[in-house]
């Protein structure tokens, strides 16, 4: 891997004339995917005559916005060169957590916090174990996504919590205006938020940097422990947020809720064009990711394509997006 | 000294710890045919367990071997459903061949295309899952439906030890071989440790990693044969997850994740840790539903106490260099 890459760094040249701004636009991947997105849409509408219908459409994004919550945060983390698999597993556990605090007879607002507070707990556990002990966090989240999840399994066994209070469905339910629905709303708001964040301001800077060269961050004066422990934080917040919206939507809790999920997550943010060796990645680009996959899956499923197929797709998609790019560079060199 | 501070000479302590720690209670628990049923039913993690540290030891993981057990075992299946003729020899070498094949698909890509190992290894396990549905809509294959030579082979009672516990004592001693007597074996550390050096000392370190993969998948691919054949059934979820619990045993078996170092005896030691967990919960009447957090607390635990172990190892070989700079 490491010596792939210093292969390709001695293979890179510099060329004679400089491209232009739009240029670059043109043959950046988030255009590609835009075309892609763009392409996906007219051939969903072609194959199915339920597609171009406004509620329809609004009933699609559920397919994305709780993952790209994640997707968001988990783009900023593989940026700086560190991974989280046991987000879906965080999504059990902070559900489960709802859950009981729910059974207790508390009411919306504490049901909601308790979501929060678990998935922000379960992000402070793997970020303890990787910038402190220095462990590697594939092995982390490995070792998490199944101890998350087994407590969850622990607490409700075979069982389920059902129940849950009228005013807790808003989340995953509700709508602002017209089709406009909750969900897709947190999801814009948390798009730009994480999008300044990233491009726009010093802690940004920090994750590419770290994600570039961690020894080199630390010798600028970057808390490069710090800075991967917030991002740890961030991820189990986002995770306890998918969470209060997908317990809310569906309205009940089982220990299976989400399984698989971190593999789609991870899937959306690497066909955004973040790179999974850290270091470059754009928040538009996960955006627009987003709403590929939740086109491709809604029009799988207007075709009714059983679920199963869909995962075989997305798994395609995964190293399709990776290697397509390096089979042409290959192609190019040669 | 060293010998008592090995890896492999705690983790031995740990199980008669935790054999002891049962038999107190339930003596019945370490009676030798009981320990031989243990044994047998750890010895598809052992052998697993055994593939992914060669991939591990290259600096890859294999997700996907759950997978490849799933979609081998089901083809397995559904040969003997649709031929009962054919006999368990072709079948076994068939389910080496196919568990190869998709090995060699993932170390390609590794190889060839130098995807990191984890994205594409978590995108052919959802892929392989996702073939066993299309091949069979989602239906199983159930024990009668199955010849009874398919079902028996693995069963096989053969100098008291069923003929799975010998599979698992073979692919062990195989390895082991492999590993300590080959070329290829030597390759396999080398590539781990420093694959730049590994490069100059006339190492292909992508074949290499290919190799492991492929190493793996077979394996992978044997055990879904014997794994469908024991259970007598054949679904798209069998042994679901049970990729985490491979890795598990490797990094409790003191198999670094960052490649380099692991041994057999530790890959082996750290299954039966887990084997006998598994078999002592039911025993000391804890829920099952505690099997999956346990595993999750083990793999922490163990690759805590792995990194610092590493820490310690260091040593200054050139003492005057050392005091020169």
């Amino acid at each position: 891997m490491s010596l792939a890459e210093t292969q390709q760094t001695a293979a890179r040249h510099i060329p004679d004339r400089l491209t232009t701004p739009l240029a670059r636009t043109f043959k950046s991947w988030e255009s590609l995917l835009l075309l892609v997105a763009i392409g996906i849409f007219i051939l969903n509408s072609f194959a199915s005559p339920y597609f171009l219908n406004a509620w329809n459409l609004s009933d699609a994004t559920f397919n994305f916005t709780e993952k790209a919550m994640i997707a968001f945060a988990m783009a900023l983390l593989i940026i700086a060169g560190e991974i989280d698999l046991s987000v879906a597993s965080i999504i059990a556990l902070s559900s489960t957590a709802m859950g009981v605090v729910m059974q207790a007879g508390f009411g919306t607002p504490a049901i909601v916090a308790t979501g929060l507070v678990t998935g922000l707990l379960c992000g402070a556990f793997n970020g303890v174990l990787v910038t402190r002990l220095g462990l590697p966090s594939i092995v982390v989240t490995i070792g998490t996504m199944s101890l998350f999840r087994g407590i969850s399994y622990i607490v409700l066994g075979d069982g389920a919590f059902r129940g849950y209070p009228s005013e807790f469905a808003w989340f995953g339910q509700g709508y602002v205006v017209w089709v406009i629905t909750v969900e897709l709303t947190i999801f814009a708001i948390l798009a730009v938020i994480y999008a300044v964040v990233l491009h726009k301001t010093n802690f940004g800077r920090a994750v590419y940097a770290i994600g570039n060269n961690a020894t080199a961050a630390t010798f600028s004066g970057i808390r490069v422990e710090r800075v991967k422990f917030i991002l740890f934080l961030l991820t189990g917040l986002m995770a306890g947020l998918a969470s209060v919206c997908l317990t809310s939507r569906l309205g009940s809790t089982r220990p299976s809720i989400a399984s698989g999920m971190e593999l789609e997550v991870v899937t959306m943010v690497v066909l955004g064009g973040v790179s999974i060796l850290g270091g470059s990645g754009s928040i538009p680009g996960v955006v627009i990711a987003a709403f590929v996959m939740g086109l491709v899956t809604f029009g799988l499923g207007l075709l009714n394509v059983p679920g199963i197929v869909m995962s075989i797709v997305v798994g395609a998609l995964l190293i399709g997006v990776i290697a397509l790019p390096r089979i042409y560079q290959n192609l190019r060199r040669s | 000294m060293t010998l008592l501070k090995s890896r492999e000479a705690i983790l031995v302590g740990a199980i008669l710890l935790l054999l002891a720690l049962v038999a107190s209670r339930f003596p019945g628990f370490v009676t030798p045919s009981n320990l031989v049923a243990v044994f047998t039913d750890t010895a598809p993690l052992i052998i697993l367990a055994l593939g992914q540290m060669v991939v591990i030891l290259t600096r890859s993981i294999d997700l996907s071997v759950a997978a490849n057990l799933a979609l081998t075992g089901m083809v397995c299946a559904l040969i003997n459903v649709s031929f009962p003729g054919v006999p368990v020899p072709v079948l076994v070498a068939l389910a080496l061949g196919l568990g190869a094949l998709m090995g060699a698909i993932n170390g390609f890509l590794v190889w060839k295309l130098t995807i990191p190992p984890i994205v594409v290894t978590l995108g052919t396990m959802t892929i392989f899952r996702g073939v066993i549905f299309l091949l069979t809509n989602g239906s199983w294959v159930n024990s009668h439906q199955m010849s009874a030579a398919f079902k028996a082979f693995p069963r096989e009672n053969i100098l008291g030890l069923p003929v799975l516990g010998w599979i698992a004592v073979i692919v062990t001693l195989i390895l082991g071989l492999v590993m300590s007597r080959t070329t290829l074996g030597r390759a396999f550390f080398a590539v781990g440790g420093n694959p730049h050096a590994a490069v100059y000392t006339g190492i292909n370190v992508g074949r290499t990693q290919f190799l492991a993969f492929v190493i793996s998948g077979m394996l992978a691919g044997l055990t879904g044969y014997l794994w469908v054949a024991r259970y007598a059934v054949a679904y798209v979820d069998i042994a679901g997850g049970f990729e985490l619990d491979v890795v598990a045993a490797c990094v409790i078996g003191g198999v670094s994740i960052a490649g380099g170092i692991a041994t057999v005896g530790g890959a082996v030691l750290g299954a039966l840790f887990l084997g006998i967990i598994k078999n002592a919960l039911p025993v000391i009447d804890v829920s099952p539903f505690w099997q999956l957090a346990i595993s999750g607390a083990a793999i922490i635990i163990a690759v805590t106490f792995n990194s610092r172990a590493g820490r310690s190892k260091g040593r200054v070989i050139l003492k005057s260099a050392e005091h020169a700079q």
